[in-house]
């Protein structure tokens, strides 16, 4: 992203985070930290090119997503975690974790079965596969989501405050996946995901993401290359890694 | 109490109130109306472009995905609405067709009874009626159902996957309500032309069902099939496109979903009339 300002989903034209230079390279595990409606949703559907930017350049592989061929061409690299899932109602989790599998191979259900069991093994998923999104936990739902994302083996994921509203025990098992998939995972054909989530609370992904920036008061804050040291002495930093109710970590 | 006194008009006020300018608040609101009807038509035919392009162009994709939604949708719009459907006709065949048919026999006119019924009943209520009932119990659910999806997220989700909401919810819809309409149209014709006879027989008309059903065949053109079948399917094709659009074409949230779907109805309504309108002109022209 080349000094690109975002803007809010709901709200066209109205910035919500000015002043974006950030580039994200292979292998790379960021996390954006920042407060409630801060704009962290925002900035990452603009990044997954679901949103276009309200000023600057957004890049994705490259190419600026802004007419069809290349926008498809993009998403079909990126996976994309969706705060709470946004799992399609009328579909159960299995149907929807199959979708883009049965969509982008035009296939039926029964042709794509062994890999979305795969996936719902990954997620441990088994018992509410057969459920609809509003019959089951907003912690399934996300993960729902994650393995939904992960489908179609993309290159880069990103999520979106993937660990709020959960417990210590699912806490800790999202952040062991995502150093897997970071690290290069089965399911992954052991290559390294580039990983990017947004977080409100910053503290259980010390020692887990390599590179951290924050979004304060409407800007884009973080150091070379993602560096934590550039962001330690920030009050903003201190505060969103403060020891919480999420802390896992001793 | 003291009476309040009458108001006495003075020279310098209109006696005529008819000739009296309208304020200009009223001139604004009209000023609105109107180019707010000029933004929605725009809104509308630029959706209908996009979903005709979507159509077309992607009419050889992930048809596996595609083709269980648009039989999902012929069934919701056809196959779920036929009971109701033919209640309808034939309450349309006793209520009007019955009625028609006995007076033009009084009157002695029973030679006309065909053309007035291939007017009445093929080519005007029997479309329009059927497209009310599609748009209430099959319309209404798709803008809500849209609505919710979009305050929900769902359509930024779809896109995430690399789905095109148009191909995936909006193509579906559209084709299924057009079949769904044109079948469902046939049927309350033939309901109402059937359950009319019934109800004349009951009365003791006398006029025996060859001269009835030759006397509608020999008034029904080649033509009329033809206007029939586009007709219906223009009626289902803009219903779901108008149903569609309210539901999908602007970031919604919850409490827009129930104004939305009003909106819809008024507008399909609208349309439907509009188009019915064009029809006549054919239908006198050719």
């Amino acid at each position: 992203m080349i000094d690109v300002s975002v803007t809010r989903l709901h709200q066209p034209g109205v910035v919500v985070v000015d002043g974006v230079n950030w580039s994200v390279r292979p292998g790379d595990y960021w996390v954006v930290g920042g407060r409630h409606h801060s704009g962290k949703s925002d900035l990452m559907m603009t990044g997954a090119a679901l949103v276009p930017p309200h000023r600057g350049v957004c890049r994705v592989f490259g190419q600026v997503p802004d007419a069809t061929p290349a926008l498809g061409q993009a998403r079909r690299h990126l996976g994309f975690v969706f705060d709470g899932g946004q799992l399609l109602n009328h579909l159960t989790v299995k149907e929807n974790i199959a979708l883009p599998l049965c969509y982008h191979r035009d296939c039926p259900p029964e042709a794509v079965a062994g890999e979305v069991d795969a996936l719902l093994e990954l997620t441990e998923l088994q018992a509410v596969a057969d459920l609809r999104p509003a019959a089951v936990g907003r912690n399934w739902r996300q993960r729902a989501g994650l393995a939904r994302a992960l489908a179609a083996r993309p290159d880069v994921l990103l999520l979106d405050s993937p660990l709020s509203g959960l417990d210590p025990a699912d806490l800790e098992w999202w952040l062991d996946l995502l150093d897997a998939l970071s690290a290069g995972h089965a399911w992954m054909e052991h290559r390294p995901l580039t990983l990017v989530a947004s977080a409100d609370h910053l503290r259980p992904w010390l020692g887990r993401a390599r590179q951290f920036a924050l979004i304060k008061d409407g800007r884009w804050v973080a150091g070379a290359d993602g560096a934590r040291a550039a962001l330690e002495h920030d009050p903003l930093w201190r505060e969103l890694t403060a020891t919480g109710v999420r802390t896992t970590s001793p | 109490m003291a009476a309040p006194a009458a108001k006495v008009l003075t020279d310098n006020e209109p006696q005529d109130y008819w000739r009296v300018p309208l304020p200009a608040s009223y001139l604004n609101w009209i000023g609105a109306r109107i180019i707010g009807f000029v933004g929605t038509l725009r809104t509308l035919g630029a959706f209908a472009l996009i979903a005709s392009g979507v159509l077309l162009s992607k009419r050889r994709i992930a048809r596996s995905v595609v083709r269980p939604l648009i039989h999902r949708e012929l069934v919701r719009s056809g196959l779920q609405l036929l009971p109701m459907t033919l209640f309808v006709a034939v309450a349309l065949g006793l209520v009007v067709i019955g009625q028609t048919v006995s007076l033009l026999t009084r009157v002695g006119a029973h030679e006309l009874l065909g053309t007035v019924m291939v007017t009445a009943v093929v080519r005007e209520l029997g479309p329009l009626i059927t497209a009310l009932i599609v748009l209430s119990r099959a319309g209404t659910a798709h803008v809500i159902e849209l609505g919710t999806a979009r305050a929900m997220g769902e359509i930024e989700a779809l896109e995430a996957i690399n789905i095109d909401p148009m191909h995936y919810l909006v193509v579906p819809r559209l084709m299924g309500m057009a079949v769904g309409s044109f079948v469902l149209t046939i049927y309350l014709i033939l309901g109402a032309l059937l359950s009319g006879y019934a109800w004349a027989f009951v009365q003791e008309v006398p006029l025996l069902p060859g001269e009835y059903f030759r006397q509608l065949a020999s008034a029904l053109r080649g033509l009329d099939f033809v206007l029939l079948a586009a007709k219906t399917a223009v009626f289902g094709g803009v219903i779901a496109l108008v149903t569609c659009c309210h539901g999908l074409s602007q970031p919604l949230r919850f409490h827009d979903v129930s104004r939305v779907t009003i909106r819809a109805v008024a507008h399909s309504i609208v349309a439907c009339v509009l188009i019915d309108a064009l029809f006549i002109v054919v239908y006198l022209v050719a």
